[in-house]
């Protein structure tokens, strides 16, 4: 179990990590999901021990690490740009870290066999990565950061650098990847997808600390503030006076903001509510169509059906699907 | 990450090094040039650099220089166009002939133009003794330092900025000049600042094609310290060199800082292509043509003269090498000599990949944190000329230990010419090993001693390679220093070739002796383009 408490990283005058406070539990995949800029590599690069904290502590199973070297700490980190090293094979790259660990030579070359079947890239061993491609690349530094049997794998953005399709695919593969080897997983992304996808538990970084940590339902139906739920990217977030408009009003006092989830709006002709059509867009299965209910108020909702824009639609919402932030 | 002891321990070594053998010596020349008699005598380092003589050296050694690096960047730039952005059969060939005249020894190049311009020219005129036979030289030994310098960084520039030019509406005359040209100016003031610093300090070249009236400062210095053994006269003409050089290389080391700017760069041979129409395939054969000219001319002259004898083409120049006559004898035979420039060339090779490694270790580790500095002054002794070196030794290192006479002094004064191209050579590479590889290494359970050798050294080696290799090419053909602190018994090819020039009836076993050391740098130059050319990976 990874334990970060109170973690503070400086450069110079500029604070990366802020107190920043994490569990990990084993065998678990964590993400770690923040805009760029808010510390979520120098957090990685913390735990792995490449940057060295100005406070707070790393823990690992209770025992504090912070001032172990990254070579003895036993992690794997698997860099956003993959860092192979280009004077060697695939194999060679594959098994660094089970030379490192002074085993004969061959298990080191019956693990790297057994670690490219599990990437998928069974016989690549005598392959030069100058000629690899992009996915190929990226599955050599997924074997290459799981041969030795790290305690904990980091990974940096491993999938930014691919296209989309590649990306979704990828992902997926990652995800029984670890299953497979019960990995315990700190992975960080900027891409809520991706996050959403294969983590087990989502954290949110924001200018150096940790804002949210919770599993992805939690996160999305319980959003701590109204920062988080834009960033996850949760629709339909109005101000009050948008939401009294509409007759809906705050069950507690101190409330500055709620969302409606699209899913709770019906579209019906003898609707209560009603607002004016301004986009309808066809995202497979249905429409996503966008409702003016008045000044600075919009509302997104399924359709089953096209709608023309400029018509007047009326619509219901369920009782109390509203989601209210308070900050 | 190094911690600051272990680098301060690393750097001990070049620093004790470069402090005895190349700051102590010249120390010594600033106070032989300043403090004749023990006292400061400023009033007659004045006299002496303000005397009308030195006054027409010092001009004429700045006025060639200008006129040198101007005429070779004009020539150059075309060459480093055509070699970044067009592919064509040869093309690597062709580059790697373009580097042979730098690394050809000065002697050689200085030679080889006597042989083209000089009495029984085949070429019907003699230009011996006037400046054009010096400029042609210089151009045609400094031209690969614009073809590479300007273009490897022409090669990296990413097209699409001369597309995104175009597709806005400007002419290739107009992206020529408002994104190409500005693009590459650093790349071309640095290059340019490098043929500035070595024609300034130009010696073999003037010493075999100069008279009276064409002479540099180095020349001077080494006139006056051998031949008039004006100590002090030639300590003020080292000093009035040390600044010009110290001007210029603050000079490139300004405009080296802007090279790497933060321009978006693409791994170089990504851009280059086959010439698309036949106004391109004329461009690049007209280029190529020239280059040839100004690059095989004088070697195929040299190597043609050298095989012409009185009776008709053969070898009896170079029999008499091996076999010398009563005609002309050296202190000792030529083949001594070859053995002689081989045996300084090993340890010259050995201490200056040693000292030279270590300070780019420092360079790299030490950024930010004094080692831009200490590169910079890595530089000088590059600067410094190799003229300049060879008197301080003769003038500093007879105490506190006599090492005068010591046989190691011949490769120490290579070694200092050098380990600036060792530091050159390798610092890039360091350079570009991110930390990301080492940090993967690391993290993989490396310690950072054996990230270091599993990283850093095989990535470092190839580069390394190179820079021995210009070393070995530095020693074989050094001249300027080595005529210093020489003795009869250790003459080298160089010292024999300049002796057999200055003996009447000589002149056809220089030029044989010339072609012998021509094939031995040409050797050193094709292995560093081997190594250069075989290199993979995104290193």
């Amino acid at each position: 179990m990874l334990e970060v408490s109170d973690l503070t990283v400086r450069y110079g005058a500029e604070i990366a990590l802020d107190g920043a406070n994490l569990v990990v539990a084993d065998r678990s995949i964590h993400a770690l999901m923040g805009p760029s800029g808010s510390g979520k590599s120098t957090m990685l690069r913390a735990i792995a021990g490449l940057e060295h904290p100005d406070g707070g502590d790393v823990r690992w199973n209770k025992t504090s690490i912070t001032d172990v070297p990254t070579h003895r700490r036993g992690f794997g980190l698997m860099f956003q740009d993959y860092a192979l090293f280009p004077h060697r094979t695939v194999a060679g790259n594959v098994a660094f870290g089970l030379r490192m660990q002074r085993l004969d030579a061959d298990t080191v070359r019956a693990r790297v066999t057994s670690v490219l079947d599990l990437v998928g890239l069974p016989g690549y061993e005598t392959r030069s990565v100058g000629t690899l491609s992009g996915g190929e690349r990226q599955r050599v530094a997924l074997a290459r950061t799981l041969a030795p049997r790290p305690r904990l794998v980091l990974l940096d953005e491993p999938l930014g650098a691919l296209d989309r399709s590649l990306r979704e695919h990828l992902l997926i593969e990652m995800h029984s990847i670890f299953a497979k080897v019960e990995a315990t997983v700190l992975y960080v992304t900027h891409d809520r997808d991706e996050a959403f996808t294969i983590a087990d538990q989502i954290a949110i970084i924001r200018d150096g600390r940790i804002v949210a940590d919770d599993t992805p339902e939690g996160l999305w139906h319980n959003p701590p503030d109204v920062w988080t739920a834009n960033f996850i990217g949760l629709e339909n977030l109005c101000t009050l006076a948008g939401l009294a408009r509409l007759g809906l009003q705050p069950p507690m006092t101190g409330a500055t903001a709620g969302a409606v989830p699209p899913e709770a709006i019906t579209l019906a002709t003898d609707g209560t509510r009603s607002g004016i059509v301004v986009g309808s867009h066809f995202r497979g299965g249905a429409y996503r169509v966008e409702l003016d209910v008045g000044t600075d108020a919009f509302l997104v909702a399924w359709s089953p059906i096209g709608l023309e824009p400029g018509a007047q639609q009326r619509f219901e919402i369920a009782a109390g699907s509203v989601r209210w932030f308070a900050d | 990450m190094r911690s600051r002891r272990s680098l301060l321990l690393i750097a001990a070594i070049p620093v004790a090094y470069l402090t005895y053998f190349y700051a102590y010596p010249l120390a010594t020349i600033l106070i032989t040039g300043l403090f004749p008699d023990g006292k400061l005598a400023a009033s007659s380092f004045v006299d002496i650099v303000t005397n009308p003589v030195v006054r027409s050296v010092a001009w004429f050694t700045l006025w060639q220089a200008v006129v040198s690096t101007l005429l070779t960047v004009l020539l150059g730039i075309p060459g480093a166009y055509v070699f970044a952005k067009y592919r064509f059969p040869g093309r690597s060939l062709l580059r790697s002939l373009t580097l042979v005249p730098f690394v050809l020894p000065t002697l050689v190049v200085g030679v080889a133009f006597l042989a083209v311009f000089g009495p029984g020219s085949p070429l019907g005129f003699d230009l011996r003794g006037t400046v054009w036979a010096i400029l042609i030289a210089h151009v045609f030994y400094n031209l690969s330092i614009i073809i590479r310098g300007v273009g490897v960084f022409w090669e990296q520039i990413d097209p699409r900025l001369e597309d995104a030019a175009r597709t806005l509406g400007a002419s290739r005359i107009r992206v020529f000049r408002e994104v190409t040209l500005p693009l590459l100016r650093p790349a071309i003031l640095s290059s340019a600042a490098l043929v500035f610093l070595f024609t300034f300090t130009s010696f073999g070249v003037i010493l075999v094609l100069g008279d009276l009236q064409h002479t540099t400062l180095e020349v001077e210095i080494w006139r006056q310290a051998t031949a008039f053994l004006r100590l002090d006269l030639a300590s003020a003409l080292a000093i009035l060199q040390l600044i010009g050089v110290t001007a210029i290389l603050v000079m490139y080391g300004r405009a080296q800082k802007r090279v790497s700017g933060g321009l978006p760069l693409r791994p170089p041979g990504e851009v280059a292509r086959r010439p698309a129409s036949v106004g391109e395939w004329a461009v690049v054969g007209a280029t190529l043509t020239m280059l040839l000219l100004i690059v095989i001319t004088p070697l195929a002259v040299l190597i043609g003269r050298s095989l012409s004898t009185a009776e008709g083409v053969g070898l009896s120049h170079y029999a008499n090498l091996i076999h010398p006559t009563g005609a002309f004898t050296l202190f000792i035979s030529p083949i001594e000599a070859i053995r002689n420039s081989l045996g300084f060339a090993l340890p010259a090779v050995l201490i200056s990949g040693i000292i030279g490694l270590l300070s780019a270790t420092i360079v790299v580790s030490g950024r930010g944190r004094g080692g831009s500095t200490f590169d910079t002054m890595l530089m000088l002794p590059l600067g410094t000329s190799a003229v300049t070196i060879g008197f301080g030794f003769l003038v500093a290192l007879d105490q506190p230990f006599d090492l005068r006479s010591s046989l190691l002094l011949i490769p120490i004064a290579h070694s200092l010419v050098a380990i600036p191209f060792v530091v050159r050579s390798t610092v890039p590479v360091m350079d570009a090993v991110q930390n990301r590889l080492r940090e993967a290494a690391l993290v993989l359970g490396a310690s950072p001693h054996r990230a270091w050798r599993e990283v850093d050294l095989p990535l470092v080696a190839r580069a390394l390679a190179v820079g021995s290799l210009f070393a070995f090419a530095i020693s074989i053909g050094e001249f300027g220093a080595t005529s210093f602190i020489v003795r009869p018994s250790t003459t080298t090819i160089p010292i024999a070739i300049f002796r057999l020039l200055g003996r009447p009836g000589t002149f056809g076993e220089a030029m044989a002796m010339a072609v012998i050391l021509m094939a031995i740098t040409a050797v050193a130059a094709l292995g560093i383009e081997a190594i250069r050319g075989s290199r993979t990976g995104g290193v």
